[in-house]
């Protein structure tokens, strides 16, 4: 019997996936390295004003590289600056209601309409070179990405449980224990999430960054982005689609490659009493658990400079005197928050002083024409909201309400919807322009197409997550069809739905801007809208317009979100939550 | 009982507020405020002083609100009073390198490491060796018997499990002071006294290095049971009612009068919040005592099963409690011939007497409540669990192989206490109940007690040798 086994599984076999790991991850280090170099030595060489994109489809790759270059920095950038924000404002109650207000705006804030004005401010810091419009592409994206981070840490931190953080205190943890053996992995389901809704908008972004037109030039950066829009321009179908299936393949890789891994990775993280039935299996993970000289190396070595650090760490008041945890409040310094307080100030007044030069000029008749633009875009962003809507709750809810179904087409729709919207775009140009279809109603579909799977995703979610014993109950009591969606489906997803409307709804706004006026070939589409008129005026130069429109618009997306959305979420959390 | 209660002469309360020397933690009128949203202070706990010293176990005793928890935290360090002062070893508590552990209700343990690596993070706060810190955690869980376990997550354990992890992890760092703040109350019974006197034992045997124990707890039979001193807080503002010493040797028997009559004490001052308290009841010290309890029987009160249920559902039509003198008189009864009735039931735990009153508890009500069959079984458990004489005659009959024991064997050890004429009473009851609770039988004609079920046995193989 033993023998038998032995020679039907050779030992050889068992070391073959192992090792074949080393070698990929060997090759993905030198790869990494290399690469590095590029990026290093296409960034500093000389500028390059006009770039042409070439649409060989043997470019592809290098593009490709160069997109997902600019989003891997923006997200890391993000990742830091989410963790010290949150953190920050979670352990300073002096400067945390400040900074949460921030957040909360910034948050909202449709990014789209500061691209022109980063991408002058970057190129004006540093003139003449590929760097300075590569920097502002990599911060409207970090920009787009890193504020639900943020909130997300922030949140986590504070809802840590009391008796976690005294027992921290009591056994002395220095900060640094603290933060990787409690705040981290506490946060560390929420980051996820968080992470990969934030680089899928950061891929909506980036295709717009790379290629934008100012004052009659164009900017390019060699991208995907670019590629696309130049493919659309010169009415190449064939390289369009090459592009559109590299993005997905890019895609579709990140969600199986890193997101899945680190989702079923995470599973550990959960903070429960007991340990749940369901879990996300990754094989990526499985393989890269194999315990291997090169797994264990790296570990040996962090663990010797752990050692280290926590040796020296002991020796700090911190562990060895506890901190008492009621001082926080008392103990941070105020000349911190009076300095910041003052730097904010002169900031918003030299902001002032340099808007109200600028706006100077502007006549009674261009206030009137934006504010019909203003309500125009208002009118396209809702239409686009209710029409989506429509299709998904209905679509949605037969989805979520049939497990086997939803079993399979989750993943779809989750990657689905992490395809940007602007990526799609040209397609549709293209479409419009045959059929002889003005932009005016076609920049409604566009924003459907952007925003209408984020509504659908969470309608499914919200379905499944329909208690069956109430789906028994409505069988049970006969309800009519009217009184099941009443009375049961509408409130049960009700929640989910206004989720996936609130972020459909700052989705829409962003897309405004690059849907209402696009440049294909030597035409220009425009129709009457404050996305339009943001995108015309840098397109001219229009400093007074380009100020005015970007406030107006960030001023009734906050004025909108305050009203509106932010009520419904309250009546959703309070009425319809349904708890287990 | 009484006359046990009364012989012992040691004061049961000492001064336990006067300033001690060698105190580990010394409180000085400590107040804590909280803040409110509107400018408000609070005031949680008003100026108290309070010190640990070595050797003790002190349970913290108070309604929800009395600012227990507060109190824990201020001692320890890890909540600064709005007004006095902590001392630790006479120096200032926020610049003294303290060596405290506190084990919380909700067990705070990472549910993301490992059992090993939660008791091994404090060492790595401490700045211990890999190795050194290896071995004592392992050793810590063997200790607290968790040995094998040190490679699960929390998440895996039961309960009782995650506690001791959390002792394990309290433990290793060899406190000087153990703080616990309500350490069983999320676990079940059963656990709970398991890990009580699991960890009454380390404490015994100096297991662990550990001189002094500050519990908060709201379960006075667990702070009577465990503690040295026992301090009882009032609320609004929180203020100690009253501190006094428990002299009961270890192990503490929850039956024993002396426990219930302290048991009763702290409830008395717990629900009476408006009187000053009354001095602790006398505590007979030693072990002296619990060997005469072992031989103490009680007195069986001469009443009938039957007229136990009858004064019960009387009791319960009365709407639960009446006065005894005023039952009497409705049942016709002489007072005489009703007291042992009430007797056996307040015996039985199916009633209590207070100032004249008759009160029926909620196991009475559910005797009185329950048919024929049902009563039965409620009877035999009481029965079991009250009466020594029971107990005692039942194990013995389990005990023998062929399942009767001769009442001689129970007269002897009876007449040690009783007068010859009482002795045969006693027996007369015990029969009776025992037979209505179907606990054994009495065979008259051979004077011995035998199990139902043996008898039956037994009767047959007779039959036929006849």
């Amino acid at each position: 019997m033993k023998i038998e086994h032995t020679l039907a599984r050779p030992p050889v076999a068992d070391r073959t996936w192992p090792f074949l790991v080393d070698t990929t991850v060997i090759l993905c280090g030198l790869a990494f390295f290399f690469s590095m170099i590029q990026l290093g030595t296409y960034w500093m060489a000389r500028p390059m004003p006009a770039v042409v994109i070439s649409l060989s489809v043997r470019a592809l790759p290098l593009y490709a590289f160069y997109s997902v270059a600019r989003i891997a920095i923006a997200y890391l950038l993000s990742l830091i600056f989410a963790v010290s924000y949150g953190y920050i404002a979670a352990y300073n109650p002096r400067v945390e209601a400040w900074m949460i207000a921030v957040l909360d705006i910034l948050q909202s804030i449709p990014v789209l309409s500061f691209l022109p004005g980063v991408m002058l401010a970057m190129m004006a810091l540093i003139p003449g070179h590929q760097l300075g419009i590569e920097m502002g592409s990599i911060l409207l994206i970090f920009t787009g990405q890193v504020w639900n981070m943020a909130f997300s840490f922030y949140s986590s931190l504070k809802s840590i449980p009391r008796e976690m953080i005294e027992a921290t205190r009591v056994y002395r943890f220095s900060a640094w224990q603290r933060f990787w053996q409690l705040e981290m992995p506490f946060a560390a389901i929420g980051l996820i999430w968080n992470s990969i809704v934030s680089v899928a908008g950061g891929w909506f972004f980036l295709i717009v960054c790379e290629m934008f037109a100012f004052k009659g030039t164009s900017f390019r950066l060699p991208g995907l982005g670019s590629y696309l829009q130049t493919a659309a321009g010169a009415g190449n179908l064939r390289a369009l689609l090459w592009g559109l299936f590299v993005l997905v393949l890019i895609i579709v890789a990140t969600d199986q490659l890193i997101w899945r891994p680190l989702i079923a990775w995470s599973d550990k993280f959960k903070f429960e009493q007991t340990e749940s039935a369901t879990r996300v299996t990754s094989p990526i993970l499985t393989l890269l658990q194999r315990p291997s000289a090169l797994t264990r190396l790296p570990a040996r070595v962090w663990g010797s400079i752990e050692e280290g650090v926590y040796r020296r760490l002991a020796k700090s008041r911190e562990c060895r005197v506890i901190q008492p945890i009621d001082d926080d409040a008392a103990k941070g310094s105020r000349l911190f928050p009076i300095l910041l307080g003052a730097f904010a100030a002169l900031v918003i007044l030299w902001g002032l002083s340099q808007a109200i030069l600028i706006v100077h000029g502007v006549t009674w008749a261009d206030i009137r024409l934006l504010l019909l633009c203003a309500g125009a875009t208002w009118l396209r962003v809702n239409t686009a909201i209710v029409l989506a809507a429509l299709w998904t709750i209905p679509v949605g809810v037969s989805i979520g309400s049939n497990p086997r179904l939803a079993h399979y087409l989750q993943p779809i729709t989750q990657v689905v919807a992490s395809v940007p919207a602007t990526a799609l775009f040209p397609v549709l140009m293209l479409g419009l322009i045959r059929i002889g279809g003005g932009l005016g109603f076609g920049s409604i579909a566009l924003m459907l197409m952007g925003t209408q799977w984020y509504i659908l995703f969470n309608v499914i979610a919200g379905a499944m997550a329909i208690p069956s014993d109430l789906k028994e109950a409505a069988a049970v009591y006969r309800f009519t069809r009217w009184q099941r969606w009443t009375r049961l489906i509408l409130p049960g997803i009700f929640p989910y739905l206004v989720t996936g409307m609130i972020t459909a709804s700052g989705g829409a706004w962003n897309a405004s801007i690059v849907s209402e006026y696009f440049h294909i070939g030597d035409q220009t589409l425009q129709t009457l809208g404050l996305g339009a008129q943001i995108s015309a005026a840098s397109d001219s130069g229009n400093f007074s317009t380009l100020l005015l429109a970007t406030v107006l618009m960030a001023t009734m997306v906050v004025t909108m979100n305050r009203l509106v959305w932010r009520r419904l979420y309250r009546l959703a959390e309070t009425r319809y939550k349904l708890e287990g | 009982m009484r006359e046990a209660a009364t012989l012992n002469s040691i004061p049961a309360t000492l001064p336990a507020a006067a300033p001690v020397v060698d105190a580990i933690i010394r409180a000085e009128r400590i107040e804590k405020y909280y803040a409110q949203p509107s400018q408000n202070r609070i005031q949680v706990i008003s100026a108290t002083d309070l010190s640990i010293v070595p050797g003790e176990i002190v349970a913290l005793l108070g309604p929800s609100g009395s600012g227990k928890s507060t109190m824990l935290r201020m001692l320890s360090g890890l909540s600064t009073p709005t007004s006095g002062r902590v001392y630790w070893h006479e120096r200032p508590i926020v610049d003294a390198e303290i060596n405290v552990s506190i084990v919380f209700q909700s067990f705070a343990l990472f549910p993301w490491l490992t059992v090993l690596e939660n008791v091994e993070a404090p060492l790595q706060a401490r700045g211990i060796a890999a190795g050194e810190r290896l071995d004592r955690s392992m050793k810590m869980l063997d200790t607290v018997g968790l040995d094998g376990f040190e490679a699960a997550y929390p998440k895996e354990l039961s309960g009782g499990m995650k506690q001791r992890v959390g002792f394990a992890r309290a433990l290793v760092v060899e406190p000087e002071v153990l703080f616990m703040d309500e350490p069983f109350s999320a676990l079940d019974v059963l656990t709970a006294e398991n890990l009580r006197s699991e960890l009454l034992e380390l404490w015994a045997n100096k297991t662990m290095p550990t001189k002094a124990v500050f519990l908060v707890t709201h379960n006075i039979e667990e702070a009577v049971l465990l503690a040295d001193r026992i301090i009882v807080l009032g609320k609004n503002p929180g203020h100690i009612r009253t501190d006094f010493k428990v002299q009961l040797a270890q192990p503490r028997d929850r039956k024993s009068e002396p426990f219930t009559q302290l048991v009763d004490y702290i409830y008395k001052v717990l629900t009476k919040p408006d009187v000053t308290p009354a001095e602790a009841p006398d505590q007979q010290a030693g072990p002296k005592i619990r060997d005469q309890r072992q031989m103490h029987y009680q007195m069986l009160p001469h009443a009938r099963p039957g007229g136990i249920a009858g004064l019960l559902e009387l009791l319960l039509d009365k709407g639960g409690r009446d006065d005894i003198y005023r039952l009497a008189d409705d049942l016709s009864f002489e007072i005489d011939d009703l007291l042992p009735i009430v007797d056996a039931a307040q015996l039985l735990g199916y009633l209590t007497v207070e100032e004249g009153d008759a009160a029926i508890t909620a196991s009475g009500t559910e005797f009185a409540n329950s048919e024929i069959l049902r009563q039965k079984e409620l009877f035999r458990d009481a029965a079991v669990a009250h009466v020594l004489l029971l107990r005692q005659i039942r194990r013995a009959l389990e005990a023998k192989s062929d399942h009767t024991v001769p009442d001689e064997f129970f007269l002897d050890m009876l007449d040690e206490q009783f007068s010859e004429e009482e002795c045969q009473h006693q027996i007369e009851t015990a029969v009776n109940w025992g037979r209505y609770a179907e606990l054994f039988d009495y065979d008259a004609g051979h004077r011995r007690f035998v199990l139902p079920d043996a008898q039956d046995d037994e009767i047959a193989p007779s039959e036929d040798s006849k």
